[in-house]
C-alpha cells in the first residue's frame, strides 16, 4: 500500500469574484428563478369560498393541484406525468445542444451555492481574504465573520425551506400559524429538513453534491456529442503558455499596433490576433514578429480561469466530469485577454468538432449549425408533440365526468320475476365551483331499465368540486335477450341538467348464461 | 504491496484490476462520506435504543420512547370512536325506516354496516352478499321474513331457528318422506316445477296440485305465493334457496331444510346491528 490516506478531505475552493456577460446572465437567472420560487405561493387567485385564494396550490389532502386557471384532479395525473416527460426531454434537448447549461445556470444546487458564495464574499472578502481567513488561527475576528456568515446562510436556508411549505396550503394563513407556533408539526419538520439540506448543500458541500451525489454528470456524457456546444480551452492558440517578460513584450507590441492603427485611421484593423495558427489568417507583420508569436501562445498562465471556478478545476486540462459549463472561466479569461490586448475567446463556448477544424486552420462552424441537427430537432419535435397533446387535452376535458365500474361480486342478481340485474358503481365528478344536478340514463340495443340506489328518480346532486359515488342498477327482463346473453354492451350517460353537458362511459351487462 | 502500479496520466495508484486494458484508479474516498457512514451508524444504534427493535424472549425491546404501532392504532381507533360518539348514539335510537339516504347518519350506518358485514356475515352470505346454496342472497328482492329495514333488523337481532334466543324467527317444514308416498312427492314436485315457468309433465302436475292443496298450501299459500309471517318461501318465483331442479326439490320435500342463523343481538352492539341492517337494506333488495 502507498502511504496515502484511505479518505481524502475536501479541497477548499475559494472562487474569485468575476464580472462579464456570463456572470451577468447568471445573476439574471438567479434573480428570476429565486424570485419565482419564493414569490409564487403568494400570488392570489379567486377560488371561491371553500378554498384558499392561491394561484399555485398543491392540495395533498383532497388530491387536487391548482395552477392559475388550471385544476388537476387525481385521475388527470397524466398532465403531471406529461410535464415530467417534457422536463426530461427538455433536459436532453438542452444537454445535446448546449451541454450542461442546466447545471451551470438553472440547477437549484448551482443557484443556491452561487448565492451562498455571494454572501461569503460580502462578509469575508474576496478569494485572497478568504484564503487568509481560512488559514488564520481561530480569533475573535474569525469567529465573528464565520458566525455572521453562517447566520445569513441560515436565514436564506429557512426562507428556502419555508417557501416550499407555502405551496401546499394557504400561504398567509400558514405564515400566521408558523409565527404563532400553532402550525402543523409537518410544516415545521419540512422546513427543518429543507433548511438543513440547503444550509449544508449550499454552504459546505457545494461542488461535492455535483461530483458525488448527482447522477447527471454521468448521464450527460451520453447526451453529448461532438456538435454539443461546451466550454473549452483553445489550447492550440494558448499553448505553450507565456510568462513574465514575454507578457511585457506582448503588451508593448499591442500598444505599438494600436498606435499604428490610430495612425492609419478608422476602418483599419486595430490588432491582428492569432486565433488560428493558419498563416493566411494571421495578421501581417515582419518575419521576426511572426516568429515571436510562434514562441508562445496567448495563455499567460495567470490562473484567472482556475481561481474563479466554483468547481475548482482547470479547464485547460480539457473536458472534465466536474465542469458544469457555468462559463465563469470565459468571463475571467476574456477580461485578461482584453487587458493584454489579445482577442477574446481563448476559453470559449465551442463544439468539439470545431476544435478539430480550428486546429486544421478552418474557421468554426456557425453556432446555429451545431444546434440545429437531427437529434435536437427530434427532441424538440417530441417535446412539442407532448406539449401540444397536453394543451389539447386541457381544452377538450369536460367539467363533468364519470367513471363506471361494474360490480363483479356477484356479476348478476336474479330477481324473483326472473329478471337479471347488474350493479355498477358510478363515480360522478363535478369540477365546477357550484353544485350541479346530474341526470343518469343509458343507451343499449336491448330493453334495459336503469335505477339508482337510494333515490326514486334518476338524478343525483353533486356538490361543488366534489365526487359522488352512486350505485346504479341496470335490469333486463327475464325474456330480454340481454338476460341470457353472456355479455352485452351498454353506455351509461350523465347529463348536467343546468348546462346540458353530457358525458358517457361504455360498459357491459352480464346475463345469465343460457 | 510490492506490485503497486501507478497510472501514468493521473499519477494515481491503481487497484491492479484490468479490464481490456483499462485499470481502476485507487482514489481515496471523500472524508465526508466517512463522516456520513459514522453518522448513520450512530443514528442506527440510537434508533434501536429509542424504538422497539431487539428481539427478546417475549416480544421486542420496548424502546426508550415507549412507541408502539399497536398503541398508535389503539389511539387512532379511540380518536375515531370519540369523534363518532354522537353518531353512534343517534344510530342506536334512530328510527331506521325514516333514515334518508342523503343523511350523514345513513351514510355512517352504511359504512359501519359494511365493515360489520365483512367481518360477521360474509362467511355465509358472501362478501358481495350474493349468498350461497342454503344462505339467502341479500341482493335480490325475495325475502323470507320481510325485507323492510325493521324486519331485517329483527332477523339480525334474534336470528333464525337458533335455540339461544326465544324470540328467534322460527319455522319448520315437516319431513314429508314419512307423510307422503314417493309417487305423491314426485307429483307435488312436478306441480312446483310447473309454477316457475319450467317445462313440466302436465298430467303429473295436475295430480301434484291436489297433493299441494292438501299438504303445502297451509304454509306456502294456495298459489304458492309464500307467507312471510311463517317464513314460508314463495315457490312460484325464480328464486330458490337450495335449488329449483327436481332432485333438489324432492330432497327438500322428503327431509325438509333447517337453516340456522345466529342471534346477532347477543354478540353485536345495538349500533352494529342497526348499522348492518341499514347496510343490508341498502344492498338493492330492501323494501
Amino acid at each position: 500500500m502507498s502511504d496515502q490516506s484511505l479518505y481524502a478531505a475536501r479541497e477548499p475552493i475559494f472562487p474569485r469574484r468575476v464580472s462579464g456577460r456570463f456572470r451577468n446572465l447568471k445573476w439574471g437567472i438567479m434573480l428570476v428563478t429565486l424570485g419565482i420560487y419564493y414569490l409564487t405561493p403568494w400570488i392570489r387567485w379567486d377560488r371561491g369560498p371553500s378554498l384558499p385564494d392561491q394561484a399555485v396550490l398543491v392540495d395533498l389532502a383532497s388530491r387536487r393541484f391548482y395552477f392559475f386557471w388550471i385544476e388537476i384532479w387525481p385521475h388527470e395525473f397524466y398532465f403531471v406525468a406529461g410535464l415530467l416527460i417534457m422536463a426530461g426531454l427538455g433536459l436532453f434537448l438542452f444537454t445535446s445542444a448546449l451541454g450542461r447549461v442546466w447545471c451551470g445556470y438553472a440547477c437549484p444546487q448551482t443557484v443556491w451555492t452561487d448565492l451562498f458564495i455571494l454572501v461569503e464574499r460580502w462578509i469575508e472578502g474576496d478569494r485572497n481574504a478568504r484564503i487568509r481567513l481560512h488559514r488564520a488561527d481561530w480569533s475573535l475576528r474569525k469567529w465573528r465573520l464565520r458566525i455572521s456568515k453562517w447566520l445569513v446562510w441560515l436565514l436564506i436556508a429557512v426562507a428556502t425551506g419555508g417557501a416550499w411549505v407555502f405551496y401546499f396550503t394557504d400561504a398567509p394563513q400558514l405564515m400566521r400559524d408558523l409565527l404563532s407556533l400553532s402550525a402543523h408539526p409537518v410544516a415545521y419538520i419540512t422546513i427543518a429538513i429543507l433548511t438543513a439540506t440547503t444550509f449544508v448543500f449550499g454552504g459546505f458541500m457545494r461542488e461535492q453534491i455535483c461530483i458525488y451525489a448527482c447522477p447527471w454528470p454521468r448521464i450527460q456524457a451520453a447526451m453529448m456529442d461532438s456538435d454539443t456546444i461546451t466550454v473549452a480551452y483553445r489550447d492550440w492558440r494558448g499553448e505553450p503558455r507565456g510568462k513574465g517578460n514575454v507578457r511585457k513584450r506582448d503588451r508593448a507590441a499591442a500598444e505599438r499596433a494600436e498606435r499604428e492603427a490610430q495612425a492609419a485611421g478608422p476602418g483599419q484593423v486595430r490588432y491582428s490576433p492569432t486565433p488560428y495558427p493558419n498563416p493566411r489568417l494571421q495578421g501581417a507583420g515582419t518575419a521576426k514578429q511572426a516568429a515571436e508569436r510562434q514562441d508562445h501562445g496567448d495563455c499567460i498562465d495567470c490562473m484567472a480561469c482556475v481561481n474563479v471556478c466554483p468547481m475548482g478545476i482547470d479547464i485547460r486540462e480539457g473536458q472534465q466530469m466536474e465542469c458544469i459549463t457555468c462559463a465563469l472561466c470565459i468571463d475571467a479569461c476574456d477580461d485578461v485577454m482584453d487587458r493584454i490586448g489579445k482577442p477574446r475567446g481563448l476559453i470559449d463556448y465551442l463544439a468539439l468538432s470545431d476544435e478539430t477544424a480550428e486546429r486544421g486552420g478552418a474557421a468554426p462552424v456557425p453556432v446555429w449549425k451545431h444546434v440545429l441537427r437531427p437529434r435536437t430537432i427530434l427532441y424538440t419535435a417530441l417535446w412539442s408533440l407532448i406539449g401540444f397533446g397536453l394543451v389539447y387535452a386541457l381544452f377538450i376535458r369536460s367539467d363533468i365526468e364519470l367513471t363506471v365500474s361494474p360490480v363483479r361480486n356477484p356479476t348478476f342478481v336474479v330477481q324473483s320475476d326472473g329478471a337479471i340485474r347488474n350493479i355498477y358503481d358510478v363515480r360522478l365528478r363535478n369540477k365546477t365551483g357550484e353544485a350541479r344536478q346530474f341526470h343518469l340514463s343509458l343507451t343499449s340495443d336491448y330493453i334495459l331499465r336503469i335505477s339508482l340506489e337510494g333515490t326514486d328518480d334518476l338524478s343525483v346532486s353533486v356538490p361543488a368540486d366534489t365526487t359522488v359515488l352512486q350505485r346504479v342498477y341496470v335490469t333486463a327482463r327475464a325474456d330480454d335477450p340481454a338476460a341470457t346473453a353472456q355479455r352485452s354492451d351498454l353506455r351509461i350517460w350523465v347529463e348536467d341538467l343546468g348546462s346540458g353537458d353530457r358525458a358517457g362511459r361504455a360498459t357491459t351487462f352480464n346475463g345469465r348464461e343460457p | 504491496m510490492s506490485d503497486t502500479k501507478i497510472d501514468k496520466e493521473t499519477g494515481v495508484e491503481t487497484t491492479g484490476h484490468n479490464w481490456d486494458g483499462i485499470e481502476e484508479l485507487n482514489n481515496p474516498l471523500p472524508r465526508w462520506w466517512l463522516w456520513t457512514l459514522y453518522a448513520t451508524i450512530i443514528w442506527g444504534v440510537g434508533y434501536t435504543i429509542a424504538y422497539p427493535a431487539w428481539p427478546m424472549l417475549s416480544g421486542a425491546s420496548a424502546g426508550l420512547l415507549g412507541f408502539s404501532t399497536r398503541a398508535q392504532v389503539a389511539e387512532d381507533i379511540a380518536t375515531h370512536d370519540a369523534r363518532n360518539e354522537a353518531l353512534v348514539a343517534d344510530l342506536v335510537s334512530a328510527d331506521l325506516a325514516a333514515l334518508a339516504p342523503a343523511d350523514d347518519l345513513h351514510r355512517y350506518a352504511v359504512a359501519r354496516g359494511a365493515s360489520v358485514f365483512r367481518a360477521q356475515c360474509s362467511q355465509c352470505h358472501g362478501s358481495g352478499a350474493a349468498g350461497a346454496k342454503g344462505y339467502p342472497n341479500l341482493l335480490d328482492d325475495a325475502w323470507l321474513w320481510g325485507g323492510d329495514v325493521e324486519s331485517i333488523a329483527y332477523t339480525i337481532n334474534h336470528g333464525i331457528r337458533n335455540e339461544t334466543d326465544p324470540d328467534a324467527r322460527w319455522s319448520e317444514m315437516p319431513a314429508f318422506a314419512e307423510i307422503l308416498e314417493d309417487g305423491e312427492i314426485d307429483a307435488v314436485v312436478e306441480y312446483v316445477v310447473s309454477l316457475s315457468s319450467q317445462e313440466y309433465d302436465a298430467q303429473l302436475a295436475e295430480a301434484g296440485s291436489a297433493v299441494f292443496a292438501d299438504n303445502c298450501a297451509a304454509c306456502h299459500g294456495d298459489s304458492a305465493e309464500g307467507n312471510r309471517d311463517l317464513g314460508a318461501p314463495a315457490l312460484s318465483d325464480a328464486i330458490w334457496l337450495y335449488g329449483g331442479d327436481r332432485e333438489t326439490l324432492k330432497t327438500t320435500v322428503r327431509y325438509a331444510r333447517f337453516g340456522v342463523m345466529p342471534a346477532w343481538g347477543q354478540r353485536l352492539s345495538d349500533a352494529d346491528v342497526n348499522a348492518v341492517s341499514v347496510y343490508v337494506h341498502s344492498l338493492g333488495g330492501g323494501e
